[in-house]
């Protein structure tokens, strides 16, 4: 009978007794504790349950919580031990929830000074939880004795109280630093770190302290392992400072690196891993911290493996060569059952191994890989790209690493890292382009992810037409057509239109293929399919590159809000599409990867968060529009055309820090200067910077900032408009003073000492307004096309010899960046070795003219270069040419 | 570099959890409001967590930017976690006392049943070796100490029939085992 019951209770809640308790009744059950005899058992319990409510997630509300606060007071007069000491968990759970928990202070006081060691670790720790600054200055005795108590837990629990409080009443904890001190001499391992850690928070921000405090230490032996870590890493704080510690390094050094030799492996790690971090040591330094981490490749503990594995891939990011020594160690490691280690293990290999040994790795790699998860294949992707940009020779080997990957079971999230790769591959490096194109279709042949489809679909459009062979891929992507759902089959219409507008030889055939996909069932294909049809059949080129190479270059959000606003009201004019704010150049994918700071084998539940569809101009629009003087003008300025990253017009460490935003109109600039106020007696009023403009500039408006307290940041705005009728003037350098009236004010409140200010000025950088600020940057698919489409623009054409520069991709970039274009066909990279190199730019300049550069440089005595512009107007084209020069 | 220098600080534990073997959370403690501040966060992370852990025993894993230690028994899991750069040592010597002290606690029957039976006291275990991210102790000897284990068996007056009835069947299922 009690065996049935007993299978019956196992299945149900699998022996859980608080599986099914409820807030209310559990609330009910603690009126028990004002009954006037306790019954400890009783009370414990259902303390246990309003515990584990609470740490199940489950919210009390202020009455609920203050309710079982007040009835939990009452406990105080049971013997119980473990009663009690829930009754102190319990006051510190409650204690951020419940109102009025401060009468319980003299209870506490009375058990922090009393004579059970139990209760008075306890009451400390529940004490300083309830307590506040201005109650604080009342225990303060207590606190100081209890610090230099004997008892062990007595003194922990008030270092460490100590340490939760100087978050709050720092000026207070400072002077209790004697205390600790005492306490630090302890015998008991554990007051002896808390000790040291509350010394060392008490001193940080006195510098010399700290030098003294740490030179003072390292001198003598600390019986606590985390204390000694503890020290280290002060002492890599001190030496990682920038002014140094002068005359301390060595010393501070030289206790690191004896660290090594300590008789506890918590230590060891500590030291290597302060070794590998710090930014000063050198090869030979870190030989030590690499030998005694190779020593724990080998042991038992996972958890050492693991970090020894994964301290060692950090050094071969920084020092390839010292780790060589390990990599007998780390191929060991590979088959290590923690696929964690393992998968760290292959990293750091493939980042130490030199271009002989991949084609081993890879083949030990290919035997390992179906073993692992899906994150795990990830992060060995994601190795193989970084092998591929050192080793472009290599690219075959790996290709076809890649391809067999491709090829194997895997979610949508790995398939899409393997093809990210190849698509990196294939841009950075040409040679490996056709192979790899040449892996992508045969991988689109049996693809179960539609979005990873379209997306190759899109980039065969895109490359396909400029390879040797274009007719090949032809039947991979009508393939699609037949086999695939109607997403894949509109991205395989729209791919095979670029063939037929880039080839003039493939355009009969896809004609036909298109006319076939006019039958199609779905509507969108349909229409793909009808409108490249007819465009194509004009043949004519300009209609080519505007409709079918080039893709659409607004913001997405920005025309439907724009349609949207049209629609509105009815007007006769047509819509104008060059009203529509551009869309930002989205940076290439290489460069997304590479600013993610994910460290190595983590694993992330959660993809990065994808960019936001919105892009700065409109965060600007945004923020403007809040701003009541400058929304009303908004109508006659029209959309904001660009707007430039921030500008610091002051050092970061000043009393006020200036940044400028500029924001620029098609015929008017703003300027956004965000004022920070870093002075915490001062309070400042009507902030505005003071502009003196360049010739032909007016200063229409401007916008000051009424109020600004310390610490905070609010934004002051001047609306400019351009020179009128010449062009050339808008770039140019305005003068800028920061002008405003000061008032002295309380640090601690804030509030000004009386009404009286007087007005002050403070002198800011210069602020520079560039041809950069005024185009926008435009993505040509097809630059070539373009360029010869704008043969009947303007042209202009001038020879410059770039001194200053002393190779050819720094004058590129320098150029880029200058002139605030966006590169096409990848021409913002220079290959390696090559004497002379042409970039092509694109862009749009603001009122909506295109402008296209071509730049030839060649190396000889610094760089020359010939640039050639074409723009829809002549000023435009005269403006680049002599922003150059 | 991307492995930057740990701040010299106390507050090492981001947070202490043991969940069930179905992934339920039994008690979880977290110390850094800026990692998961609601509960609806920590159990989405608890579950993910479970997920990748409870098949393999490998004893540490790096998730959502923490690294987590872990140990399994019978239908329970225990998990200390720190910040992606901490000493895993560390977070494994907090571990070791965690385990340490509750199988203790339970007198080595480290189950589900007999830790709900004395979660009181495995509440202050935690406590007792956690206060708000800083490590109070790391020795089990003194966690036990300090928590008041209850050396001797209830009085046999005290107990329920069911209490009795389990205890007489634990004896016998032990002497059949041997």
């Amino acid at each position: 009978m009690a065996f049935k019951r007993d299978k019956k209770e196992e299945e149900d809640g699998g022996g859980n007794p608080f599986e099914n308790i409820e807030k209310t009744s559990v609330l009910q059950e603690a009126r028990a504790f004002n009954d006037t005899s306790v019954n400890p058992r009783k009370c414990t319990h259902i303390l246990t349950k309003v515990l584990y409510l609470l740490n199940q997630g489950e919210q009390l509300g202020t009455t609920e919580a203050t309710e079982v606060f007040f009835a939990m007071t009452k406990l105080f007069q049971s013997k119980d031990v473990v009663l009690r000491r829930m009754v102190y968990l319990g006051i510190r759970e409650l204690s951020s929830i419940a109102e009025d928990v401060i009468i319980v202070t003299s209870s506490l006081t009375k058990d922090m000074t009393g004579n059970e060691a139990l209760y008075r670790a306890a009451a400390i720790r529940a004490l300083c939880s309830i307590t506040d600054v201005t109650m604080l200055q009342a225990i303060e005795r207590y606190m100081k004795q209890a610090i230099v108590d004997k008892n062990p837990a007595v003194s922990s629990a008030a270092l460490v109280s100590s340490l939760h409080l100087a978050r709050s009443a720092g000026e207070l904890v400072k002077r209790w630093v004697n205390e600790a001190q005492e306490a630090f001499s302890s015998d008991n391992v554990m007051v002896q770190y808390h000790a040291l850690g509350l010394m060392y928070h008490i001193r940080k921000t006195d510098r010399l302290a700290v030098i003294k405090l740490v030179t003072k230490l390292t001198k003598q032996s600390l019986k606590s392992p985390f204390a000694v870590c503890l020290l280290i890493r002060i002492a890599c704080r001190l030496l990682e400072d920038e002014d140094g510690a002068p005359g301390a390094d060595s010393t501070l050094l030289s206790f690191i690196e004896s660290c090594l030799r300590h008789k506890t492996e918590l230590v060891i790690y500590e030291a290597a891993h302060a070794m590998v971090n710090l930014r000063r040591t050198t090869a030979k330094e870190l030989a030590p911290a690499v030998s005694v981490l190779q020593l724990f490749c080998s042991t038992s503990k996972p958890p050492l493996r693991f970090a020894a594995v994964r301290t060692l891939n950090q050094v071969a990011m920084s020092h390839p060569s010292a780790v060589t020594a390990c990599n007998l160690d780390l191929e060991n490691l590979i088959t290590d059952s923690n696929r964690s280690i393992a998968t760290l293990a292959i990293t750091t290999l493939l980042k130490t191994g030199a271009e002989s040994s991949v084609d081993r790795l890879m083949k030990q790699i290919a035997s390992f890989v179906s073993e692992i998860s899906d994150e795990f294949k990830i992060v060995v992707v994601q190795a193989i790209r970084a092998l591929c940009t050192k080793f472009p020779r290599k690219h075959s080997v790996l290709m076809n690493f890649l391809s067999a990957m491709l090829r194997d079971e895997g979610g949508l999230d790995y398939k899409a890292s393997i093809a990210d790769t190849i698509i990196t591959i294939i841009e950075s490096n040409p040679e490996a382009k056709e192979t790899g194109l040449a892996h992508l279709c045969e991988f689109i042949e049996d693809c179960e992810h539609t979005s990873l489809a379209v997306r190759i679909l899109h980039l065969l459009g895109r490359e396909g037409p400029k390879t040797k062979q274009p007719s090949r891929y032809i039947r991979f992507i009508y393939n699609r057509v037949i086999l695939e759902n109607a997403a894949v089959r509109g991205a395989a219409v729209a791919a095979m239109a670029q063939f037929g507008a880039q080839c003039p030889d493939l355009h009969e055939n896809v004609q036909v293929l298109l006319a076939r996909c006019q039958m199609d069932s779905d509507d969108e294909v349909r229409d793909r399919a009808t409108y490249y049809y007819t465009i194509l059949a004009l043949k004519n080129r300009s209609l080519y590159n505007s409709y079918i190479t080039e893709s659409l270059q607004v913001s997405i959000p920005a025309l439907e809000r724009s349609l949207h606003q049209y629609t509105l009201n009815a007007t006769e004019t047509p819509f104008d599409m060059k009203s529509v704010p551009l869309a930002a150049v989205e940076p290439l994918v290489s460069e997304i990867v590479a600013q993610k700071a994910v460290p190595e084998g983590t694993i992330m539940s959660t993809p990065a968060p994808q960019r936001l569809g919105v892009s700065k101009e409109e965060s600007a629009l945004e923020l403007v529009s809040s701003i009541p003087e400058i929304a009303a003008l908004l109508p006659q300025l029209g959309p904001i055309f660009r707007s430039s990253e921030p500008v610091e017009l002051t050092e970061s460490e000043t009393e006020y820090v200036v940044r400028c935003i500029k924001h620029c109109f098609a015929r008017h600039l703003l300027l956004q200067f965000d004022v920070l106020n870093t002075l915490s007696d001062q309070l400042l009023e009507n902030v505005r910077v003071s502009l003196e403009p360049a010739e032909g500039y007016r200063i229409l408006r401007e916008v000051p900032i009424p109020r600004l307290p310390y610490s905070e940041s609010c934004s002051a705005f001047c609306l400019l408009e351009f020179p009128q009728d010449d062009l050339s003037a808008s770039t140019g350098t305005f003068g800028a003073t920061l002008a405003y009236m000061v008032k002295d004010c309380d640090p601690a409140t804030g509030l000004p000492d009386s009404d009286e200010g007087y007005d002050d000025t403070y002198m800011v950088e210069d602020v520079e307004v560039t041809l950069a600020d005024q185009v926008q940057r435009v993505w040509k698919g097809n630059w070539a096309a373009a360029w010869e489409e704008a043969a009947n623009l303007c042209e202009l054409e001038d020879t410059y010899a770039l001194t200053s520069m002393r190779t050819l991709q720094e004058a590129t970039t320098n150029i880029v960046q200058f002139l605030g274009l966006q590169p096409a066909d990848r021409s913002e990279r220079v290959p390696d070795g090559k004497s002379n190199h042409t970039l092509y730019l694109a862009g749009i300049f603001r009122g909506g003219h295109d402008v296209l550069v071509r730049a030839k440089l060649a190396l000889a005595d610094g760089v020359t270069m010939q640039l050639t512009v074409r723009a829809s107007t002549p000023d435009v084209a005269e403006l680049v040419t002599s922003a150059v020069g | 570099m991307e492995g930057s220098l740990l701040e010299p600080t106390l507050y090492v534990i981001k947070g202490m959890v043991i969940l069930d073997n179905d992934g339920h959370r039994v008690l979880a403690k977290y110390y850094d409001k800026n990692i998961f501040p609601t509960a609806k966060e920590q159990k989405a992370f608890e579950k993910n967590l479970f997920n990748k852990t409870h098949r393999s025993n490998a004893e540490i894993i790096m998730l959502d930017g923490l690294t987590c230690v872990y140990y399994s028994n019978v239908d329970l899991f225990f998990y200390v976690m720190g910040s992606s750069h901490e000493n895993e040592l560390i977070l494994m010597t907090a571990l070791n006392c965690l385990y340490d002290s509750v199988s203790n606690i339970l007198r080595k029957n480290v189950e589900k049943r007999t830790l709900f039976e004395n979660l009181d006291i495995v509440m202050l275990a935690m406590d007792e070796i956690c206060d708000g991210g800083i490590i109070m102790e790391a020795d089990f000897k003194a966690v036990l100490q300090r928590v008041a284990l209850r050396t001797d068996d209830i009085p046999l007056g005290e107990q329920t029939v069911a209490q009795v009835l389990q205890s007489a069947k634990e004896q016998l299922k032990w002497s059949l085992l041997k």
